[in-house]
């Protein structure tokens, strides 16, 4: 992709063969006297598939909201391809990012698709898929077009390019919203619940899209519900109890046998 | 018509629109960032913002017109002379201009901000999330998104600013409302130049509605038509 940039990968660390592209320590986070995340740890390494489950309220989608700053870690450290993101408190005691050209080029290499889509919605579908390229990224326009027209029809919405997104279904609108997330060429990609807001229907062609992403190796963290989907795509399962990670492994053992009687339970009702 | 009083007219219809559009143009400026001073600012910012916007809305535009007409250019002058400058003339279209456009400012502010309290928050979020630059940002997302809320708000401000123009009469600023009392005066011929003015008021009200009404479709492209959800 033309958008491709090498970025640097710190090797000090000789673990295993691939690099982590997402580190998050001790992390928590506090919203006033709530405390939703109370200590957590996780790892995506290049090419792996992390899927969070857990039960609502159990600060799933705070650890990933984290991971890019759009919720303000309390204290913890966050590492994006080895980078630390610097954190300073505020006038008022809050954890905020300190250098916001830091956190701002760490974002926009970081793939976001959220629950409601949340596409431009004075933007066609072709605008939504350059606009982070061109005007962030500073691709040239031609090229970002060139590129958005190839996305676009990978997600099957390709004689959609000049719709706005009120005009297209959830599932087409989220598929869109993929396809933005890919035109930045993203290290990792981050999914926010990215089916629940979907009708039943619509779930299975946005599935599918991801589906075949995490198939090629595209490094994902993926906050779902879907348990059936989270065993086959996931590398390595997180189970959130209560703002701490209750268990984790890979979906083999995460599903298929089970430690943790809240898991156990929380599967039972799932399933 | 008297020959020459109808261009008398016309010139004064003229000072009134560049006073319209200075103060209006003046005001979106204003409001735009009172609007994300109140929304994003500091404590200060938005106590002070609180200041301005209650009391430029709680007193009659006549009293802030000639508060700010003349005790405006007497301090100016003072300050100058203070500073060891001669005293200046402030030309009537800088100042019809500045003090409409701080009125038109307050009323601004509230407009845009309730627009930008309308966009689906979302679609900032994701703005975030793609590491926009907040100036970028302001640029390619929040104005264009609140822009569909504000335009009804706007359009009215723009209008009242048409019509406010002929309180600037009252400082002798020569504008339409002036011009005509001046031709009627002197030719007594009282009933055909105030129809004709407000003929003139009411054209440009047709002609900024046509406008507008083109800017609304344009900025509402995304949205789907309410008739259809009838």
């Amino acid at each position: 992709m033309s958008v491709a940039d090498a970025a640097p990968v710190q090797s000090g660390k000789a673990q295993s063969a691939a690099a982590e592209a997402i580190h998050v320590e001790n992390l928590h986070k506090k919203f006033g006297q709530l405390h939703v995340l109370k200590g957590v740890s996780l790892s995506a390494r290049d090419g792996e598939v992390v899927a969070i489950i857990g039960g609502s309220g159990s600060g799933k989608s705070t650890l990933l909201r984290c991971i890019n700053c759009l919720e303000n870690p309390t204290s913890g450290i966050i590492r994006v391809n080895g980078e630390e993101i610097k954190l300073k408190a505020d006038s008022h005691g809050h954890t905020v990012p300190a250098d916001r050209r830091q956190i701002e080029r760490i974002r926009s290499r970081l793939g976001m698709v959220f629950q409601n889509f949340n596409l431009w919605s004075h933007m066609t579908l072709i605008e939504n898929v350059i606009e982070v390229p061109v005007h962030v990224l500073g691709v040239k326009r031609d090229a970002a077009i060139a590129q958005a027209e190839k996305l676009l029809a990978r997600v099957g919405l390709a004689e959609k390019r000049d719709v706005y997104p009120a005009f297209l279904s959830g599932g087409q609108q989220q598929r869109a919203a993929i396809a933005r997330a890919l035109a930045i060429n993203p290290r990792v990609m981050l999914f926010d619940e990215p089916t629940s807001a979907l009708d039943p229907e619509l779930v299975g062609e946005v599935l599918k899209v991801i589906g075949d992403l995490a198939r090629e190796g595209r490094t994902m963290v993926l906050v779902t519900h879907e348990m059936k989907f989270a065993r086959e795509v996931a590398t390595h399962v997180v189970y959130l109890y209560n703002g701490l990670v209750e268990e984790e492994g890979p979906p083999e053992q995460l599903f298929g046998a089970p430690k943790s009687e809240r898991l156990k339970q929380f599967l039972r009702n799932v399933g | 018509m008297a020959p020459g009083w109808g261009g008398t007219l016309l010139v004064g219809l003229l000072h009134s629109l560049e006073i319209a559009i200075g103060a209006t143009c003046l005001g979106l400026l204003i409001g735009t960032a009172g609007a994300f001073g109140k929304l994003y600012g500091g404590p200060v910012t938005r106590d002070l913002l609180a200041v301005y916007t209650t009391v430029v809305r709680a007193v009659p535009e006549l009293v802030l017109i000639l508060l700010l007409y003349y005790a405006g250019t007497d301090l100016i002058n003072q300050v100058l002379a203070a500073m060891g400058y001669s005293r200046v003339d402030i030309s009537g279209l800088a100042a019809g201009i500045f003090v409409l456009g701080f009125v038109q400012g307050a009323y601004s502010t509230e407009v845009i901000r309730g627009a930008i309290l309308a966009i689906p928050q979302g679609q900032i979020e994701a703005a975030r999330a793609y590491g926009m630059p907040p100036g970028l940002m302001l640029r390619r997302i929040t104005l264009p998104a609140m822009l569909p809320f504000a335009i009804p708000g706007l359009a009215n401000l723009w209008l009242i600013a048409t019509k406010d123009t002929a309180l600037l009469a009252v400082v002798g600023f020569f504008e339409l409302t002036l011009a005509t009392r001046q031709a009627a005066g002197v030719t007594k011929a009282y009933l055909l130049f105030y129809v004709a003015a407000g003929v003139l008021y009411l054209a440009v009200t047709l002609f900024s509605n046509l406008i507008i009404g083109r800017v609304e479709a344009w900025s509402r492209r995304g949205m789907p038509s309410v008739k259809e959800a009838r």
